[in-house]
């Protein structure tokens, strides 16, 4: 990228199941307005707007960039929706950035939401074609067979995905943001949850959350005016590769590692686990840390449950993953990549509050989306490049 | 040539929408057979209400009656209405300037089709059941209301119910019609890429990683391994849980494909098991016609036969 560009303000709604306090536009205002405070900035200072969000079916409201244009401040100037499943919350943040990075604008606000409570993702996520069975059964049904398959692959123990789903929780009783709140939570609790897509157990997935997420980024003239301190964007990447391809690794994808490959190579980073202070990941499922530990270089390949089993990716460990909770604590799906920009952001700014890690210098936030075939990543550092 | 395939295809759900505080007002409005609209940074009144400035982006709050009568401002006429329509019979949309307002209303208007114009006065008709919902306003027919109703607004309307039903005329393509056509004669066939060699089940037309097409053919045995799976524990439509879901390399395929296993306790499932399909009597051009897979009882395959086909 030619020009800097930093993260200067952050704002998150309380995730939640249900917002019915709010209309869709009052809830993505909400996080909207609070990244603004953030950035000591009003709606006259913004020059773009570009929102994410995942399927329109999930609330049934085609383009709803539309009608969101008058409560984010978009009248008269550039607004972009982007689109890429799971992972368009990541991949807005990347796309917004490059509005800066080439100098078209700068001051983008970027806002990213789901309100799931408007409808069933299982069910939109089920829809049956004609002229096919169909037996799959929302986003669980098409992962589930993919975490076997690793469990096989790294002669993973069946314990470490509730490993990850106890830690995750944990740590989102330190976010004041979090949907699931489960202080009582423990490994027995998680083993005892109901199976629902074997080898899935229920505390082992995500919820279901309204939310929304927005970031304020900045050009560094402006980034060093503003009144808290800025989050610099290292690097960003996005990869792609299709659902279905004959020879595609669905456990360890193609697309996953070359995204890491290239971020860290404009971050500067040569061995992530050394270089990076922690990361906050899109793990929907338990399973896909470890999964992700091993795509995103973390550790070796069938060696990512043992980050997860010896501690290090816990609170206190030395690769802290998803200090915030991450997506097992709140999803609210077209946000969720977002969410993990934003933490990362926070992290390295100093202002991630009790879920803060101690001396973050350089983050990673990811996201992946589809049939884990959209991969976004940047990485943000509390020093200027 | 191939008959390409074609079926209707139907989606259809039931959405529940909040509303937040000013169109929730507005839609308490309705109910009470009276219009609510809110007054914007430049003083003009808007109806329906927006929540938000479209000039400042501010939020806005002044919420201000105007009259149920009002002047046709634009309008078009609808030859042709369909199904959840005000009208099953031709009828005019049109924007509605009600009196007190300074923007047009969507809006039906019931009045014969000479009779529609620009500058025509109109009224409200309520529908005789008040949901609080658009739809409690019926349509506005010619001549005056009642005017503006003050007070209050009842409890604002906190969600509305919006069923939504999209209308599609869905083909699979070529290359799986002509799948369909084989498996409705009981035969699985599959493509092979020029470039990779490698074989898709069901065909694509193309290989999704080399981007070329695929024309040559192949019939494969229908027999398979299973390279992982799921248990599904949850209901799903037609299918009662637990049930099970593999990804099955068929013989001579690069590629899985999923499939249910039945005949088997899901408990015995396993990786490597060796499957066949179990056809329906009367086959279809449907996968469904491929009821499910079952245990073939040749001995389970080795690990490195199938590992690079997950």
């Amino acid at each position: 990228m030619s020009n800097r560009v930093a993260v200067v303000g952050v704002g998150q709604t309380k995730y939640a199941a249900k917002r019915q306090d709010v209309s869709m536009a009052g809830l993505l205002r909400e996080a909207a307005k609070r990244a603004l405070d953030d950035a000591g900035m009003g709606w006259s200072d913004i020059d773009a707007v570009v929102i994410g969000k995942a399927p329109d079916m999930f609330e049934g409201v085609m383009m709803p960039e539309l009608y969101l244009a008058d409560a984010l401040g978009a009248v008269g100037k550039p607004m972009l929706r982007v689109h890429t499943a799971g992972s368009v919350g990541g991949s807005t943040g990347v796309m917004a950035s490059h509005l800066v990075s080439s100098g078209a604008h700068k001051r983008v606000l970027v806002v990213c939401f789901e309100k799931q409570s408007e409808s069933n993702a299982t069910w939109a996520l089920s829809i049956r074609l004609p002229f096919t069975g169909g037996s799959v059964t929302g986003a669980g049904g098409y992962f589930a067979p993919v975490i076997r398959a690793y469990m096989r692959r790294a002669n993973a123990p069946d314990h470490i995905g509730i490993k990850v789903a106890v830690k995750d929780r944990l740590n989102a009783l330190r976010n004041q943001y979090a949907h699931l709140k489960l202080p009582d939570i423990s490994e027995e609790t998680v083993r005892e949850s109901p199976m629902l897509w074997d080898p899935i157990r229920y505390l082992e997935t995500c919820p279901s959350s309204d939310g929304a997420c927005a970031v304020v980024l900045a050009d560094e003239d402006t980034a060093q005016g503003t009144p808290n301190r800025p989050a610099w964007i290292l690097g960003t990447a996005l990869r792609s590769e299709p659902t279905m391809g004959a020879g595609r690794d669905t456990v360890n994808p193609h697309a996953g590692r070359d995204c890491a490959k290239d971020v860290y190579a404009q971050a500067g980073i040569t061995d992530p686990r050394q270089d990076l202070d922690c990361a906050e990941i899109y793990v929907p499922f338990s399973w896909y840390e470890p999964m992700w530990m091993e795509n995103l270089g973390f550790a070796e390949e069938g060696a990512g449950w043992k980050m997860v089993d010896d501690g290090s990716t816990s609170f206190d460990g030395d690769m802290p993953i998803n200090p915030s909770g991450g997506v097992l604590s709140s999803n609210p799906i077209g946000a969720s990549g977002m969410c993990r920009f934003a933490e990362a952001a926070l992290q390295v700014r100093g202002m991630a509050g009790e879920h803060q890690v101690d001396g973050v210098r350089r983050a990673l936030g990811h996201a992946y989306g589809g049939g884990a075939q959209f991969f976004a990543m940047w990485v943000v550092g509390s020093e200027k490049p | 040539m191939t008959d390409v395939l074609v079926a209707d295809h139907a989606i259809e759900y039931t959405y529940t929408r909040s509303t937040g505080p000013i169109i929730g007002a507005f839609l308490a409005g309705l109910r009470d057979k009276r219009f609510v609209g809110v007054r914007a940074s430049d003083g003009r009144v808007l109806v329906p209400p927006a929540e938000y400035d479209p000039v400042t982006s501010d939020d806005l709050t002044e919420l201000v009656d105007v009259a149920d009568t009002g002047v046709v401002t634009t309008w078009t006429w609808n030859d042709d209405p369909v199904a959840g329509q005000p009208f099953d019979r031709p009828f005019a949309w049109a924007l509605v300037k009600l009196d007190g307002a300074d923007t047009g209303l969507l809006a039906a208007v019931d009045v014969p089709r000479d009779e529609m114009r620009t500058g025509l006065r109109v009224h409200a008709r309520w529908a005789d059941e008040r949901v609080g919902a658009i739809t409690d306003l019926a349509c506005f027919t010619a001549g005056e209301g009642e005017g503006v109703t003050q007070g209050t607004v009842g409890e604002p309307v906190a969600i509305v119910e919006t069923p939504i039903r999209l209308d599609f005329s869905y083909t699979p393509g070529v290359a799986a019609s002509r799948f369909l056509r084989s498996v409705e004669k009981g035969e699985i066939v599959g493509q092979r890429c020029p470039k990779c060699q490698k074989v898709y089940v069901p065909p694509r037309g193309a290989c999704s990683m080399c981007g070329v097409a695929t024309d040559e053919e192949l019939t494969l045995s229908g027999k398979g391994t299973v390279t992982t799976f799921c248990i599904t524990n949850v209901p799903s439509p037609g299918l009662d849980p637990p049930y099970v879901t593999a990804w099955i390399r068929l013989d001579g395929a690069d590629i899985t494909s999923m499939f249910l296993i039945q005949e088997c306790d899901p408990k015995d499932v396993r990786l490597g098991m060796r499957v066949e399909p179990v056809w329906a009597e009367d086959k279809q051009p449907n996968i469904g016609s491929i009821k499910y897979y079952r245990p073939s009882g040749e001995p389970d395959a080795p690990y490195d036969d199938y590992k690079e086909y997950i």
